[in-house]
């Protein structure tokens, strides 16, 4: 605030001097309304301890924080399994077709975009739902898993229950990365459509054979994409609560229908707030080394 | 072919017939070429005329509709870019952006398991002057560096054909100059076959032993730089490589060692040997510099050549040189430069003056040809 109070004095010359930090106002104001002050309010309502009618009081209760994380460790490890092989499926899915839309789709390219981005023209309930319809014991995809036999592979594998599709980890994970793909397939796009096509050609000319070309050349220059997509992939992956509850099972349940169910139903605010600081935690952790290892700070 | 023939010619690269069409386009229209080891070569033309095209056969990056490419007695027309013994300068650079100079330059070398990539490597940053920028990405280098590492990382791998696209199109002037002596001293040292592609004659002309001028797809003449400039064999070599003053004249008079050829008013002598035979519709041609102006009335003269009557019509003083202006009795407009060698005063725009220039400096070409070709096409001065 300083800096906008010396702009006039140094009108004549530096007449804008102040202005970047007046720009970034009101996105400061927002962060600080709408992302601090929640932050802080949730930490000390994690600390607090009493019940919705006596009230809570911060009490500094640590435990709630260990007794939560002992009692919801399966469904906490759950959530960054499912998160993660999400995401590592919406790669696979993602990286040819950004690919393909990139680089080979000549003129169909708006068009392509537009389909990818069409599943956010509804709502992420009504998709989820959809795939219920999807997967049902009477759908099409269930009927070819019955008939290739494929359906006891699955549940052999544990990924169903039984002779369905639904209420199975495979059917929480093909939501959760039919939902997040969009999330990674832009980002991965935008790396990609920047790719000079020239520098194919010298890769050949300079003796690299198309895989190598694309080990050494089209993969690192889209290493930036790849980690942003990753990241909008598994994170809003890892803190989900939708996909598990309309296409899951109880074994299936990931720690964001935990912290809804002790927000919503059973009132328990501290397991709550403590539950969504660990996941938060986590996150963050899991994020930071992530970043590093990929070593993507120049590309950008 | 002129210049470095050789006794060897194992790895000469040839071209035969080669035709590259796009739908009902003929880019390269029946080419063929032999480029002797060793060699700098260049081909040069206007843009569209097909000298990237060859190029691009060449290196593997264009199937070509019909002929072949044979480095020796290798047939590679077909074979895939990466197993061609051909590296390129590409004319944008096409650097890896993610990688320092030295893994740039290392690229093709460990492509091909080379046992002493970091030797080779450290070897031809010196040769280009790049090893203090060996741990830079190309995006903290200028337009000059970059260049030398484009051509570094081509040269490293001694390939049998190196080929050069308008490799200095994106510099100034100044570096231009610069870069095209050291890309000679660059050949030289190395010893590799260079193929250069450009559309600036003047860097054809200091750079290459052989050029060879293309236009629409065709190869239009070929030979040594002097022997192209002095011995044009058609209107587009002459009006592309440098100016051409050319008259239209009629062949009245052939002897077994020169001709008289018969302009609008007055006559020339052309030597017999740059006379077409059996034509006597031509151009007669004579360069700007070969002219010397004189004030009218003159005194008898040793030049062979003369045109009289001529009036200056303009008179632009460039420090080595004057460049003029004059019109001749039937108004056509000629250009001449004359050295600025302080003997003569400067003539002025509306003064009466004729042109003599020796008959060994003149030359004829089938009238037959449009007389403009060649003319104002990329950075031919006007």
């Amino acid at each position: 605030m300083t800096a906008t109070s010396a702009a006039p004095a140094a009108r004549s010359r530096r007449r804008i001097a102040g202005l970047p930090y007046l720009l970034l106002l009101p996105g400061m104001l927002w962060l600080g309304v709408f992302f601090v002050v929640p932050m802080v309010f949730l930490l000390s309502q994690s600390l607090q301890t009493g019940t919705l009618e006596t009230g809570y009081r911060l009490t500094f209760h640590f435990a709630t924080y260990s007794d939560s994380l002992a009692q919801f460790s399966r469904q906490f490890v759950r959530s960054f399994e499912y998160a993660f092989l999400a995401t590592v499926l919406a790669l696979l899915i993602s990286y040819p077709l950004a690919y393909a839309i990139a680089l080979k789709s000549g003129r169909w390219k708006p068009v392509l975009l537009v389909v990818v981005v069409a599943p956010f023209f509804t709502s992420f309930l009504l998709r989820t739902l959809a795939w219920q319809t999807i997967l049902n014991s009477d759908g099409l995809v269930m009927k070819f898993f019955r008939g290739t036999h494929l359906i006891e592979l699955t549940s052999a594998l544990g990924w169903t229950n039984g002779s369905q599709l639904l209420s199975s980890p495979l059917a929480v994970v093909t939501g959760l990365t039919y939902n997040f793909l969009p999330f990674m397939t832009l980002p991965l796009f935008a790396s990609l459509d920047r790719l000079d096509p020239r520098l194919l050609e010298a890769a050949g000319d300079l003796y690299a054979t198309p895989l190598t070309a694309f080990r050494r050349v089209t993969l690192p220059i889209s290493m930036p994409g790849v980690v942003a997509g990753t990241l909008l992939t598994f994170i809003p992956a890892a803190g989900d609560y939708i996909n598990s509850q309309l296409l899951g099972n109880p074994q299936t349940a990931m720690i964001g229908q935990v912290i809804e169910g002790y927000f919503l139903r059973i009132n328990d605010y501290p397991t709550a707030a403590a539950l969504s600081f660990a996941l938060m935690f986590t996150i963050l952790v899991l994020v930071s080394v992530y970043v590093r290892k990929s070593g993507t700070e120049e590309l950008v | 072919m002129a210049g470095a023939a050789r006794a060897d010619n194992s790895g000469d690269l040839v071209l035969s017939s080669l035709t590259k069409r796009f739908g009902a386009f003929t880019a390269v229209d029946d080419v063929d070429l032999r480029i002797p080891q060793g060699s700098f070569f260049a081909l040069l033309g206007p843009s569209g005329c097909g000298k990237t095209t060859t190029l691009r056969m060449v290196a593997g990056l264009e199937q070509p509709t019909a002929g072949e490419v044979r480095i020796g007695a290798h047939d590679i027309t077909y074979d895939k870019p990466y197993r061609r013994p051909v590296n390129t300068v590409f004319q944008s650079y096409a650097l890896f952006p993610h990688l320092s100079v030295r893994e740039n330059v290392a690229f093709g070398l460990k492509r091909r398991r080379s046992s002493q990539v970091d030797k080779l490597v450290a070897d031809v940053l010196e040769l280009t002057e790049l090893q203090a920028l060996a741990a830079r990405k190309p995006g903290q280098l200028s337009g000059g560096q970059q260049q030398r590492v484009a051509l570094a990382r081509a040269i490293v791998n001694k390939p049998a054909v190196l080929l050069l696209d308008e490799p200095l199109g994106a510099l100034d002037l100044k570096l231009r100059r610069q870069m095209q002596v050291e890309l000679k001293r660059i050949q030289t040292e190395v010893g590799l076959t260079f193929v250069h592609v450009t559309h600036d004659q003047e860097e054809a002309m200091t750079m290459a032993d052989t050029i060879a001028v293309m236009n629409a797809g065709r190869i239009e003449q070929l030979g040594a730089p002097a022997e192209l400039y002095e011995n044009p064999a058609t209107t587009f070599t002459a009006n592309f490589l440098g100016q051409s003053n050319l008259i239209r004249a009629t062949v009245r008079d052939r002897q077994p060692d020169s001709a008289t050829v018969a302009l609008p008013s007055g006559t020339l002598r052309v030597p017999a040997s740059r006379l077409p035979a059996g034509i006597d519709d031509v151009w007669v041609g004579v360069r700007p510099e070969k002219i010397s102006v004189e004030s009218e009335p003159t005194g008898p003269s040793g030049a062979s050549n003369r045109i009289a009557g001529l009036v200056v019509t303009d008179a632009s003083f460039m420090g080595v040189s004057t460049q003029y202006l004059v019109r001749t009795p039937w108004g056509q407009e000629l250009m001449v430069f004359e050295q600025n060698r302080g003997r003569a005063a400067i003539h002025r725009p509306g003064d009466k003056v004729s042109l003599s220039f020796s008959a060994e400096h003149t030359f004829a070409l089938d009238a037959g040809q449009d007389v403009e070709a060649g003319i104002d096409l990329d950075e031919t001065p006007s």
